[in-house]
């Protein structure tokens, strides 16, 4: 029983923040366009790689949020 | 084929041999006793945060994959980009159940994803389907890494006919096999802090330079043709190029830490904590990886797919050859060298910690589990590097003997068999409701119609799934681990009534640190 509420304990609801980064990638229909265009990139490029730094970003904050 | 590079080649041979050196003098890195399964096979479980960065990346990211993944950019398009959520979404994965995974492995010594699986759900048969996939799932892996290696020593010249044309790999391999025995997972991830830094060096001056010379992204993007740039928008009653992207990213990340060479990398990590601040730092290879795709694009835009002094390299290797000849095309060969050096020492890494981990599967769950039930520690060590050593041969026969398309179709198909032990080893670490009997149905079935699709899809990783006159073409790994899972959980209530189910040997609080 002692194990149990450990494991109950180990829960966060940090956790829910690593969500988004499956969210906004799994639609292609949101980002399959060349516009908005930056640095001569289309954007179906720039805005994955762009989240490929805001996920890192997302797990840090849930790693500092969760460490013990 | 043109003449022999030989300012590259001297480069290449002279990295090759400071990580050959560098691979034995791994061998007293963070010394143990050699003789141990879990210091070989697991570097003694003590790399922290840094060096598990630089193994874990180049065990992930490989040499076939900075290859293979700009080359579909080049061929296909845009759908090549799926490497990019793929490995957005591989690191909450590892972040939230490998930390677990890693504490229970350490708590009761297990070396292999097998291993877990025998102790949690204590069914032989089960540990045996999970070695049985990571083993043939690994194989062919392992062969690819060799055509990466191949690639780049074909674009600096070297080349012959007959065997003859096969001796640098076949000594390529030789030196990995004789460092891989005599220093275990220490040599690949001390080599692989070299070969990342070479490859970090290699994608940022690519990203920099090419763009500049091609005279912008503008320019670049420019020259690409317009149904390659963007997914097609699928028609009418179908998901089409949306969800094979969407299916194969998925598909693929809960796939990758199954393969039982992800999960050598991270059981040698010191601790939980340094695989969780990992899952924030490894994705700067993901980064990389998505740089490294628009190189693709660079090769269209620099027109080496039609230059003369290419077309015998396009015609021996195919689109995989793009990458080579761009930074032939780019680049003095002094730094041709250093980024073919980058590959080829960017093979070496994944494919001796594959041989590893298959090596530790077969020594811990085939011949400790059904032939010698009681080796002792330095039986059991020997056993492992000899494996290791065999291993690495039938790759090496498959890839000089057998054309490399059947290795890339095989790889492809290791992706399908491998997810299905995501229920037995994934939801493993979580729960313990599942029946083994019933976990072992469920990977039967899966694995069967994964081949099944697999083959009505003419060899191709994605089934045009008819559901009620609505086509969803997709990764057939993602539609045959839901059909696994349905079956263990249809199943599971029905075997437990049955009364047959074994114990678990972990508890609750071994899954923390």
């Amino acid at each position: 029983m002692n194990g149990r509420t450990h494991e109950r304990s180990a829960w966060s609801w940090w956790y829910l923040l690593l969500i988004i980064q499956f969210v906004v990638v799994l639609w292609p229909p949101f980002y399959n366009s060349v516009e908005p265009v930056w640095a001569g990139i289309p954007f179906f490029y720039w805005y994955q790689m762009l989240w490929v730094i805001i996920a890192a970003v997302l797990t840090a904050i849930v790693y500092f949020a969760t460490e013990r | 084929m043109q003449e022999v590079n030989w300012t590259a080649l001297i480069i290449f041979i002279a990295l090759f041999g400071f990580i050959t050196w560098l691979g034995f003098a791994a061998a007293h890195w963070r010394k143990g006793d050699l003789d141990l399964l879990h210091e070989w096979g697991l570097g003694g479980r003590r790399f922290g945060t840094l060096v598990t960065w630089f193994l874990v990346g180049g065990d992930l990211y490989t040499a076939y994959t900075f290859i293979a993944v700009p080359a579909l950019a080049f061929g296909a398009g845009a759908i090549a980009f799926f490497a990019v959520p793929y490995t957005i979404m591989i690191y909450p994965i590892l972040f939230l159940a490998f930390p677990r995974l890693w504490n229970v492995c350490h708590k009761h010594n297990y070396i292999t994803p097998a291993d877990f699986v025998r102790g949690r759900f204590g069914n032989r048969w089960l540990a045996l389907a999970v070695t049985i996939t990571g083993i043939v799932a690994t194989m062919p892996y392992i062969a690819l890494q060799l055509v990466g290696l191949q690639v780049v020593i074909g674009a600096m010249g070297v080349g012959g006919t007959g065997y003859a044309a096969d001796l640098p790999l076949v000594i390529a391999f030789v030196i990995l096999a004789a460092f891989t025995y005599s220093s275990g997972l220490r040599a690949p991830a001390s080599i692989a802090i070299v070969k990342d830094i070479l490859i970090y060096i290699t994608a940022f001056a690519a990203v920099i330079v090419v763009p500049i010379q091609l005279g912008g992204f503008g320019h670049i993007f420019a020259a690409v043709p317009p149904a390659k740039l963007l997914l097609a928008v699928p028609g009418a009653n179908t998901t089409g190029a949306y969800g094979i992207y969407a299916t194969l990213a998925l598909g693929s990340a809960l796939a990758l830490f199954l393969y039982p060479h992800s999960v050598t990398g991270i059981l040698a990590a010191s601790s939980g904590h340094a695989i969780r601040r990992n899952a924030a730092l490894l994705p700067g290879y993901s980064f990389m990886l998505g740089l490294l795709a628009l190189v693709g694009f660079f090769a269209i835009a620099a027109g080496v797919g039609t230059a003369p002094e290419f077309a015998a390299g396009f015609k021996q290797f195919g689109n995989n050859f793009a990458v080579p000849a761009l930074f032939l095309h780019s680049f003095p060969a002094w730094f041709v060298g250093i980024a073919f050096a980058a590959v080829g020492i960017g093979a070496l890494v994944p494919a001796a910690i594959m041989s590893i981990a298959a090596a530790n599967l077969y020594t811990r769950n085939i011949h400790r589990e059904f032939i010698n039930k009681n080796p002792t520690d330095k039986e059991e060590a020997q056993m492992a590097k000899w494996v290791s050593l065999i291993v690495k041969l039938g790759a090496l026969i498959f890839i000089i003997f057998v054309p490399t398309q059947y290795a890339i179709y095989l790889q492809l198909l290791g992706g399908i068999l491998i997810i299905q032990t995501l229920p037995s080893v994934l939801l493993g670490v979580y729960t313990r409701w599942f029946n083994d009997w019933a976990l072992l149905v469920g990977w039967a079935v899966g694995t069967a119609a994964g081949i099944w699709m697999f083959d009505a899809a003419n060899w191709t990783p994605n089934y045009p799934l008819v559901i009620a006159g609505h086509t969803f073409p997709g990764y057939s790994a993602l539609y045959t681990v839901i059909l696994n899972l349905v079956i263990v959980i249809v199943l599971t209530p029905v075997f437990n009534a049955m009364g047959g189910r074994h114990a678990d040997a972990t508890v609750a609080a071994d899954y923390h640190g």
